[in-house]
């Protein structure tokens, strides 16, 4: 941080600044010739907490896909089935078991155990070949597109949230002026305000694996050299093996949650595997910190679109992620090539 | 990358443009005669429906082909490029919706098509190429979709969620050039000239270059090639392919929405070629022609076996897999295979499968 | 869902049981079902093709004295693929006429490729887009449900009068049936004098609604929802998130089954939501108890709904108007179907929705009811019906000249409330 800050001090300082005035936009009280050009303060909090949630969904389904590309350099364009599969067993065994937070756990095992399944009994047996490696996933995700269509028909499902968060919070932030001038504070899901927690968590643990544990090192230098890592005595299948789970699972559970805040139908497969590739390569193939990054400018950028463009909302994205492709194809923290 | 590392096309004479005709085995010719006289045994169905279709489906197909087999970049925007051409053509000229149809005539707005669309062809391929192998797929796949949202919304332009309906060819000397018989002859056409097309370039020194780049683009760069450059045109000249391939398909469907160009229709068009076969230009029509039958009879088939035609997708998609796991080289490669092993048992010595499928 | 060959096997056994009727010894009549059987419509799909079979089982399938065949083409609601499959039931199957589709879009391609096949019929299943039979309408094009506008009518009237609801923001589908739906609504409440705010337009696709819900204005009565399925799950659940607080006035499709039967919170936003509709579940009328009855008693419980869904009442009403039309003309389908279309034309038909008539684009004119969502037995939510409006017009009561002058449904029209009110 502080290196880039001495190699770049012009830019160091809009970023500051920009952090800076939209720090005061939150927390000050809006004047109305603002409100006047931005709207309601209420408004463009909400777009601002709603991204943020939204990208910390994002975050849980990208990591996986860009932990497992960054070791394996295996595209798994079946990962929005994985993301859905594990929505629908949530629904499944939270509804009969009637417990939510148990069903967190259950949910990552089995699905790392689809995830295992696939590593160990198709990319395994085409190791080094990359595109074809993709090119089954794309049929993977046809098929299991379907059998989940199967199973759980056309139609859309909620998964319900324990009862102790349900409703709205209200935040300590000053949302507006009540019409006798006390300030309005700001109300916000619970839900949502819990998966922002749960996505930091998730977020720094990883991190702290990947940083601080012997596994974490050999991910890291499966990431940067896999032939050495191999040649070096490392069991490297026992790695993949493992990250592959991982990333199954962490999907699996990013399924679930998504599919209590928002819901589960088919078509969220493909809309989930497109996001995580906006994601991944805004913020950079093989990156955890820049899968956070691209979340959170994705899910900022949707949501602020949907308030102040919402024609072109859905749009949006691709653009940024062109943008980025055309001055820094590696991706926002990529490591270059 | 690895698939096309294989993927390596028979290898072009080079000169072979000479005697080209005394060089095409008769199993050619006869294709050839069999799909001219096709008309007199075939009903209106089969040619405009299936063959019509197949042919359309084919020369995008054809395009995928091109860039994945000789360029080594499998580029998921192909079917993009096609439905913006088909766009172009109903807003350019005549269609339904007449408050945004310009209706200018053919020989303005079939060129402009192909322009635009080869250009924006080249404009992803110019981004597209920053990036290597898998990229190149998640990027096409994500400008495809931006495309697919943005026409679903853009009502000024495109039309929004119900696009184009009645867009159809126009009359030229005197044939409605929609009646199955005289399309069936005009896609016939269209992906006859792609289809030699390709094979041409492919056998061209730039296509030959362009191989070289897929191999090993750093030794080509270090021969002098420049290796952007020739990608960049490679993704132009698919352009142009996938653009009339677009302008049949419109002629065809006579009509173009945002699900033309939809993921599905894209994932379609990928499966499309490597079914058939990635490896040859002909696979591409081989694999839409499968395509094709599957997705027009297969409710009549699982039905007749008492199964759900709701698992269409199903089988599309387990088709999919086995062939990309047992044959990468698609169905032409099981063809060759089966041929090989027959050949091997009556002469060993010569048991290679070798010239007869080759372009 | 094996409908399919339940379907054939079905056919088949009446056949059995007909051949004995048909001594006359003519050629079957072929009807073509052209029905989405793929994605987001597969259960109510699924749910048009056994009304079909119902409709033909209660005339054991003979009709004009003449045996009737019917053949399955699945969509995937994409109007091309609507079209190619058309193609094939014309050509390949060689069909008499055509039942359906089912979506907007696809009825609008169909409209077109009736266009090309001038001796043959084709009679609408459910597809509600205005286009169809406003914009050039094709002279072979029969539908007898109301479009999407005309589901719209009396909803207003009745939010505005009874429930005196004056001001209400609108959040509906970007897209071709949530501008026709939300007009049938608009025209209708400013006729009666309320006022909309604001109108907000979600694209397709869009799931997370926070931004749009903090928007909503404070001082509204109502907000019209004009999304269906999985959208309105997803709003209603994180509206009530939010803290849900006014009434819900809903489009036509907001509180459909699959909505009303969605588990967690959206269904506690949902009581009291006012929808309107072409039917009503509770409809006291003696026919529609007599249609459900036999709906119900037709198939085993794990292979149907409660009670027949929009789609299927859809096509069971086409296959009636079609075995109406084939009785009148006794099965006789010569000389291009011009004495078939002439019956179909003239047709008052007794359904179980009431009568229902043509006007002279072959659209229907009937009945629109306007339903309330309430807590059943056992904690389920249904809907019961609180008004109807009888004799609704493809116009909605304005003159042909006025309707086209307001434009076709987009994201403006209508744009003039007040003027709507004056007139």
């Amino acid at each position: 941080m502080t290196e880039f800050a001495r190699r770049n001090p012009f830019w160091s300082l809009v970023i500051v600044v920009l952090a800076a005035a939209f720090l005061w936009l939150i927390v000050a009280p809006w004047s109305p010739g603002l409100e006047e050009t931005l709207g309601r303060k209420r408004v463009f909090l909400n777009a601002i907490f709603g991204g943020l949630t939204l990208g910390a969904l994002y975050f849980l389904v990208a990591s996986g896909f860009t932990l497992i590309f960054g070791l394996m350099r295996n595209v798994n364009l079946a990962h929005g089935s994985l993301y859905l599969l594990g929505g629908y067993l949530g629904y499944t065994i939270s509804t009969a078991t009637d417990q939510w937070l148990i069903t967190f756990p259950v949910v990552f095992v089995l699905v790392a155990l689809v995830g295992l399944l696939m590593q160990h009994q198709v990319f395994r047996r085409m190791e080094g070949e990359e595109l074809r490696q993709t090119m089954v996933t794309i049929g993977l995700s046809v098929v299991l597109a379907d059998l989940m269509l199967w199973i759980w028909g056309g139609q859309s499902y909620t998964i319900q949230s324990p009862d102790w968060l349900s409703g709205p919070a209200t935040l300590p932030i000053v949302a507006g002026v009540g019409s006798n001038g006390a300030p309005i504070y700001m109300r916000f899901p619970q839900v949502r305000i819990a998966i922002l927690i749960a996505a930091i968590v998730i977020g720094v643990g990883m991190w702290i694996v990947l940083t601080r544990t012997r596994l974490g090192m050999l991910i890291r230098a499966g990431v940067d050299d896999r032939e050495m890592l191999a040649a070096s005595g490392v069991r490297i299948n026992y790695v993949f093996l493992a990250v592959f789970g991982f990333g199954a699972g962490l999907a699996g559970i990013a399924g679930m949650v998504g599919g209590t805040f928002q819901s589960l139908s088919p078509g969220e497969d493909t809309r989930f595997l497109l996001a995580s590739l906006v994601v991944v390569i805004v913020g950079g193939m093989g990156s955890i910190p820049g899968a956070a990054l691209g979340a959170l400018i994705i899910g900022l950028v949707e949501q602020i679109g949907l308030v102040y463009a919402p024609t072109y909302s859905v749009v949006f994205t691709f653009l940024i992620m062109a943008v980025v492709l055309a001055f820094r194809p590696q991706g926002l923290l990529g490591a270059g090539r | 990358m690895a698939l096309t590392d294989q993927a390596r096309a028979p290898a072009p004479q080079p000169g072979s443009g000479f005697g080209v005709f005394s060089r095409v085995p008769g199993a050619w010719w006869a294709t050839g005669f069999i799909l001219l006289l096709m008309p007199l045994v075939a009903g209106n169905f089969w040619l405009f429906q299936v063959f019509g279709w197949s042919f359309c489906l084919g020369i995008i197909a054809l395009s995928l082909m091109f860039l994945a087999g000789y360029g080594g970049m499998v580029s998921l925007v192909q079917m993009t490029v096609a439905v913006l051409a088909g766009y172009v053509v109903a807003i350019l000229g005549n269609s339904g919706v007449e408050q945004i149809s310009v209706g200018l005539s053919w020989w303005l707005y079939v060129p402009l098509a192909i322009l635009i669309a080869t250009g924006f062809a080249t404009l992803v391929g110019a981004l597209a190429v920053r990036t290597e192998g898998i990229y190149t797929i998640m990027i096409t796949l994500a400008i495809a979709s931006a495309f697919f949202y943005f026409t679903r919304q853009n009502y000024g332009i495109f039309n929004g969620y119900s696009g184009f309906n009645l867009v159809v060819p126009p009359r030229l000397f005197g044939v409605d050039w929609r009646q199955p018989t005289a399309f069936y002859y005009l896609s016939l056409g269209g992906a006859a000239v792609c289809y030699a097309a390709v094979v041409y370039v492919s056998r061209s020194p730039f296509g030959l270059a362009l191989q070289g780049v897929r191999d090993n683009p750093r030794r080509m760069a270090s021969l002098g090639f420049n290796v952007t450059a020739h990608r960049i045109a490679a993704y132009a000249f698919a352009g142009v392919v996938a653009a009339i391939g677009g302008i049949l398909l419109v002629w065809q469907t006579s009509q173009v929405a945002p699900y033309s160009g939809g993921i599905a229709a894209v994932i379609d068009i990928l499966i499309i070629a490597v079914v058939g076969g990635i490896r040859r230009p002909i696979g591409a029509f081989v694999g839409a022609f499968i395509f094709v039958l599957l997705s027009t009879f297969s409710p009549d088939v699982l039905s007749a076996f008492g199964l759900s035609n709701e698992r269409f997708k199903l089988v599309i998609g387990v088709g999919f897999l086995v062939v990309v796991f047992f044959s990468p080289d698609g169905a032409l490669g099981l063809w060759e295979r089966w041929r090989a092993r027959r050949r091997s048992a009556v002469d060993p010595l010569t048991g290679k499968a070798v010239a007869g499928g080759g372009p | 869902m094996d409908w399919s060959r339940r379907a054939v096997l079905g056919v088949a056994g009446a056949t059995a049981l007909s051949t004995a009727a048909s001594a006359q010894g003519q050629p079957p009549i072929k009807i073509g079902i052209l029905v989405a059987l793929e994605g987001a419509f597969a259960a109510g799909g699924a749910d048009g093709v056994r009304n079909v079979e119902l409709a033909l089982r209660q005339v054991r399938n003979m009709a004009g004295g003449r045996r009737v065949e019917t053949i399955v083409a699945p969509s995937d609601t994409r109007p091309d693929t609507a079209v190619r499959q058309a193609r094939k039931l014309i050509e390949q199957d060689q069909v008499d006429f055509i039942i359906g589709p089912l979506s907007g879009s696809e009825g609008i391609a169909m409209r077109d490729y009736a266009k090309t096949i001038p001796t043959k019929t084709v009679i609408n299943g459910i597809s509600g887009a205005l286009e169809t039979t406003w914009v050039d309408p094709a002279p072979n094009f029969f539908r007898y449900n109301l479009d999407g506008a005309q589901w719209g009518a009396g909803l207003g009237t009745y939010a505005m009068r009874t429930k005196n609801y004056r001001r209400v923001a609108s959040v509906s589908a970007d897209y071709s049936f949530g501008y026709t739906n939300f007009l049938g609504f608009a025209v209708d409440y400013c006729r009666a004098g309320g006022t909309i705010v604001q109108r907000f337009w979600v694209p397709l696709g869009a799931t997370d609604f926070g931004g749009v819900i903090a928007q909503l204005p404070d001082n509204i009565d109502a907000i019209y929802l004009g999304l269906g399925g999985t959208d309105a799950i997803n709003f209603l659940n994180q509206w009530q998130q939010a803290g849900a607080g006014t009434k819900i006035i809903g489009g036509t499709i907001m509180a459909d089954q699959t909505v009303l039967t969605s588990r967690g919170r959206a269904r506690n936003a949902l009581i009291g939501a006012l929808t309107s509709g072409p039917l009503a579940e509770d409809n006291p009328d003696a026919a529609w108890r007599d249609y459900v009855r036999a709906y119900q008693e037709g198939f085993p419980a794990a292979q149907r709904f409660a009670s027949p869904s929009l789609f299927g009442v859809g096509y069971y009403i086409a296959t009636l108007a079609a075995i109406a039309g084939l009785n009148a003309v006794n099965g006789d389908l010569s000389d291009g179907q011009q004495k078939f279309r002439a019956a179909l034309s003239a047709l008052k038909l007794a359904s179980p929705l009431g009568e229902i008539t043509l006007n002279e684009n072959r659209q229907a004119t009937g009945t629109v009811f306007v339903n309330e969502v309430a807590e059943g037995p056992g904690g389920t939510l249904v809907n019961k019906m609180v008004a109807k409006t009888d004799g609704v017009t493809q116009t909605l009561g304005m003159t042909a000249e006025q309707f086209r002058a307001m434009g076709l449904p987009s994201r403006t029209t209508p744009n003039d409330c007040a003027a709507l009110a004056r007139r």
